[in-house]
């Protein structure tokens, strides 16, 4: 008897809608109820934060001060939003998170641009070009992509200031695009390993050379993995905080940074209205990115996890 | 036209090579070079520039009788540990969850990975917010009438790492589940049956054929859930700063610290260092697993 | 015959593993040669060498007299076609036609004249806008090889081209690419590993095993004569039977198998006194039943095991000595399992190959 209860909690893919044999109706929907009530528990600790975030920002001080966090405002007001993007101060400037996200947008549209352009044309090389040596150089990437961030960064920072780019955007895209290589080397040296072989061969009869085969052939078959690349760039540089801490003066700090420091600068009075708003406003760009592309965005993460 | 004479091995695919050049300079020079420097330069007495004083050993005997740093190795081993195991846990119950026959799933996973999405700066001052005794929380627990109930892990040095454990799961469990999902989902349909007609338990059948079976995906998410660990640092800093004291502290904030506020970089290289052998601790038996049984074989 | 390619000591190494050995072809201007062998014979690591698509480790590759060893795969003067077809996804089948003759710069009005010419010959016309995603297995072989015919060259590879078809298209395309090697005389090089397509198609037929050619023949010859054990056994369907015998010294011309002695004063001999232990390969199409069987040298009474009725004949499995034997009797025999069947044998069909080295006796 327990076996037959057991058999009801096997997956759906086995049993298509309506395929199943005889089942008892009253078990059935009791394995639902907890599987639905488990699910709604762990939704709630999943939604909770975004909940508080927004009835927070939604509220003015003294209703924050006297309520309950979790109430709905009583008096909507975009106050703290207006006020989050455009007149908070952080240090002397007092223009808002609007700087830091123009600064952002400065930082990511070529960041992400350069860094796919490069490790698309090495994820080709490696794969269908495959010269001697070649794979020293990847399993150095590759490992290099494990190396705790620390290890590296003060000797970029010398070389940086070298070449008289440190605390310059140039700078700073040139860093989001050698961290950013491993993985994107690797999700394009698969994607185009996945090419069938002959395809290249018949485009070398055809008498076509490297860059020819590459833009004509090999970047349009690219499509649907350059948009999980930009996906995924875009929404790894947006986020970052170490490398816009360290490689940007404060004038051209990315939003994650102004916004840490907006939110834990001591001094002044807390408005932590404005503050959620602020944080709202630097969580909408990777959560637009991430609500309109689906299944992509899984995509792109599962593209970390496959072996090279 | 046609060329008698082999070409030379190094202008063979010339073009393929000059345009691996970026990726040669990346690995020799960034991957292995700055690794090797940062190495070197622990081994010296350099504080605000990098000086070539030999010292030997000393940056590393100075920095293990240091308390932050020691605080710092506790609260990533505390945190590193409860974040493996919980986050399997946890992403593997809803893996499992979503694998049933539910309706909305899509819109359940869309729920479980959004935090996934947004950073760790914003991760971590919004649990900083629900977190916060005055106001979050406790507050709204104790305005029920439980007027004892106390959760402010954030301003107790013993507690504050599970309050950034918190926040962290919240961040990271949803990219389990999809690693999760993606390896159930990869297991034959066939299995299920033959366990069905064998009359397996659903339970057993998760426990010691469909897990055992998912050991490639298992394996991967233990790599990057480990390698994300050892880089926490956003979250802290948004969080708790490290507060109350140094009660929150990383040993990547501490690298950050030594490096560009306390100039003190040769303690900065010597930690940055110890962070770099906990990982080459984590590479090698999984490299070991994964690549070498396969080339004996 | 003027040879046009020509392969010489053509050795290919991948660190240990010799994939070619010191290989040495002529194939003449107009041939159509097939290169059959199983799976990682070699075959198509040759095609690829010849094509430039692969380095060789050492020799040479001579094409209308040139040396290409070392050309780049357009310099070369050949067209290709491969199993996947190989179509590029994004191109139109026009795009696809005109790739290279683009990238080579051929004039406008010239690259025109060429699709017309090609896309008359395949019938491909009405397709000429289509992506290859909307064509059928059939149809976009047809483009892949309106591609190789386009450039107008002497040479034509074929890497397994039908393989990836259906069997009822699959003789289709034989036939049309049979028609097309007619109607334009070139050279073509066809690696298979089916003797159907081998036998049908091939002017002469190369059979590789282990990087070697075991034997370099004309269809019948190959299928009447095979110089090795391996190519008798490859060729034909169902394979030839092989008895265990000897050949006694002191009796050169008989070799008995079993409480059998073959008489082989009629047995056309590649090597004339040749004695020991062989294999006595016979094709079972080549055994006689009914009243033919009376009339042969040798006779045999057999019991059928397993009869499969294929209509057009039917194949009787049985034993002999311990080893399978089967014969291959008229579609409309009368027999069933457990009859017995007296079987005629001659030996002058037959082929006898030495234990040793394999080679034909």
């Amino acid at each position: 008897m327990a076996d037959a209860t057991f058999t009801h909690t096997t997956p759906r893919r086995i049993w298509p809608a309506d395929a199943a044999g005889p089942r008892p109706r009253k078990r059935f929907s009791q394995r639902n109820i907890i599987i639905y009530s488990l699910l709604a528990v762990l939704a709630l600790y999943y939604l909770l934060p975004l909940y508080v975030m927004m009835v927070t920002s939604l509220k003015g001080m003294p209703e924050i001060a006297l309520g309950n966090i979790f109430a709905p405002p009583t008096e909507i007001t975009f106050e703290p939003w207006v006020k989050a993007w455009s007149t908070v101060c952080t240090g002397l400037n007092c223009d808002g998170l609007s700087r830091g996200f123009w600064n952002s947008v400065k930082i990511t549209v070529p960041s992400v641009f350069f860094s796919i352009a490069i490790a698309s044309v090495n994820g080709y090389a490696l794969s269908l070009w495959r010269f001697k040596g070649a794979n020293v150089f990847f399993t150095i990437l590759i490992i290099g992509a494990f190396i705790p961030y620390q290890v590296m960064i003060y000797p970029m920072v010398i070389l940086l200031r070298e070449i008289g780019i440190y605390g310059d955007l140039s700078g700073l895209v040139l860093v989001h695009t050698i961290f950013g290589m491993p993985i994107l080397t690797l999700l394009f040296r698969n994607y185009f390993s996945s090419v069938p072989e002959e395809l290249f061969k018949a485009a070398r009869v055809d008498g076509a050379g490297f860059w020819a085969i590459y833009f004509r052939i090999m970047l349009p078959m690219a499509l649907p993995i350059l948009v999980v690349a930009v996906i995924l760039q875009t929404t790894a540089i947006w986020n970052d905080f170490l490398f816009g801490v360290i490689f940007s003066r404060p004038t051209n700090y990315p939003m994650t940074v102004q916004l840490n420091n907006i939110v834990n600068s001591v001094q002044g009075v807390k408005e932590y209205n404005v503050n959620m708003a602020a944080t709202l406003l630097s969580a909408l760009v990777p959560l637009t990115i991430y609500l309109i592309s689906g299944k992509l965005f899984v995509r792109g993460i599962a593209a970390g996890a496959v072996k090279g | 036209m046609a060329h008698t004479v082999r070409p030379s091995r190094l202008l063979k695919n010339l073009n393929a090579k000059i345009a691996a050049v970026p990726m040669m300079l990346t690995a020799v020079v960034v991957f292995f070079g700055f690794t090797l420097w940062t190495v070197i330069f622990s081994f010296t007495n350099s504080r605000m520039l990098p000086r070539s004083e030999w010292v030997g050993f000393e940056q590393y005997e100075r920095l293990w009788s240091t308390r932050r740093w020691l605080v710092s190795i506790e609260n990533l081993a505390i945190y590193g540990f409860l974040m493996l195991v919980l986050s399997l846990v946890l992403g593997f119950l809803l893996a499992a969850l979503l694998d049933q026959r539910i309706r909305f799933e899509d819109g359940f996973r869309t729920i479980f990975l959004y935090p996934y999405a947004v950073s760790f700066i914003v991760t971590g001052l919004v649990w900083q917010w629900l977190l916060d005794p005055e106001y979050g929380l406790q507050k709204a627990v104790r305005s029920l009438g439980f007027t004892s109930f106390t959760l402010d892990p954030l301003y107790d040095p013993n507690l504050v790492i599970y309050g950034v454990l918190i926040a962290g799961l919240w961040h990271g469990s949803g990219l389990v589940m999809c690693l999760m999902l993606a390896g159930l989902r990869g297991i034959d349909e066939d299995v299920w049956k033959a366990s069905r007609v064998d009359g397996i338990p659903a339970w057993k059948t998760y426990l010691f054929i469909v897990i055992p079976m998912m050991r490639p995906v298992l394996v991967t998410t233990l790599v990057l859930v480990t390698a994300g660990i050892i880089k926490l640092y956003d979250l802290i800093i948004a969080q708790t700063g490290g507060g109350p004291g140094i009660a929150s502290e990383v040993p990547a904030k501490f690298v950050f610290d030594a490096m560009f506020v306390s100039q003190n970089l040769a303690q900065g290289f010597a930690a940055s260092t110890m962070m770099l052998v906990a990982v080459i601790f984590v590479i090698i038996p999984w490299a070991y697993l994964e690549f070498g049984g396969k080339k004996n074989g | 015959m003027q040879s046009n390619v020509s392969i010489k000591n053509l050795r290919l190494e991948y660190g240990p593993v010799a994939v070619l050995k010191d290989l040495d072809l002529d194939i003449g201007k107009g041939e159509f040669l097939v290169l059959l062998g199983s799976s990682g014979c070699g075959k198509s690591t040759l095609l690829n060498c010849i094509a430039g698509l692969l380095e060789p480790t050492d020799g040479s590759i001579f094409i209308n007299g040139q040396n290409v060893t070392w050309a780049e795969p357009s310099e070369r003067g050949i067209g290709m076609v491969f199993q996947s077809y190989a179509l590029y996804p994004q191109m139109t089948v026009e795009g696809n036609l005109t790739f290279g003759l683009r990238n080579a710069k051929v004039p406008k009005d010239e690259i025109k004249r060429r699709v017309a010419k090609a896309s008359d010959m395949l019938q491909i016309q009405p397709l000429l806008s289509r992506k290859p995603a909307a064509l059928s297995g059939g149809q976009r072989q047809r483009v892949a090889i309106g591609r190789a015919l386009v450039r107008d060259v002497d040479v034509f590879l074929f890497d397994e081209p039908l393989s990836n078809l259906d069997a009822k298209l699959r003789a289709e395309l034989r036939v049309e690419i049979k028609r097309l090697h007619q109607r334009l005389g070139n050279t073509m090089i066809y690696v298979t590993h089916d003797q159907v397509e081998a036998m049908t198609l091939a002017d002469r037929i190369a059979i590789m095993r282990g990087g070697v050619v075991l034997q370099l023949a004309a269809p019948k010859e190959i299928y009447n004569r095979p110089a090795h054990k391996y190519v008798a056994d490859f060729i034909g369907s169902p394979a030839m039977n092989f008895l265990d015998a000897v050949i006694d010294p002191r009796e050169p011309l008989i070799a008995r198998a079993g409480d059998l002695a073959i008489p082989l004063e009629h047995y056309d001999f590649e090597r004339h006194g040749h004695t020991g232990p062989v294999w006595f390969g016979i094709r079972p199409e080549n055994l006689a039943t009914g009243d033919a069987a009376n009339s042969a040298p040798v006779q045999v009474d057999l019991i059928a095991e397993l009869v499969e009725p294929m209509g057009a004949e039917t194949l009787v499995w049985s034993t002999l000595f311990g080893t399978p034997f089967k014969l291959r009797m008229d579609g409309q025999a009368r027999i069933e399992a457990g009859d017995v069947v007296r079987v005629g044998l001659d030996p002058k069909l037959a082929s006898i190959f030495d234990k040793s080295d394999e080679l034909r006796v």
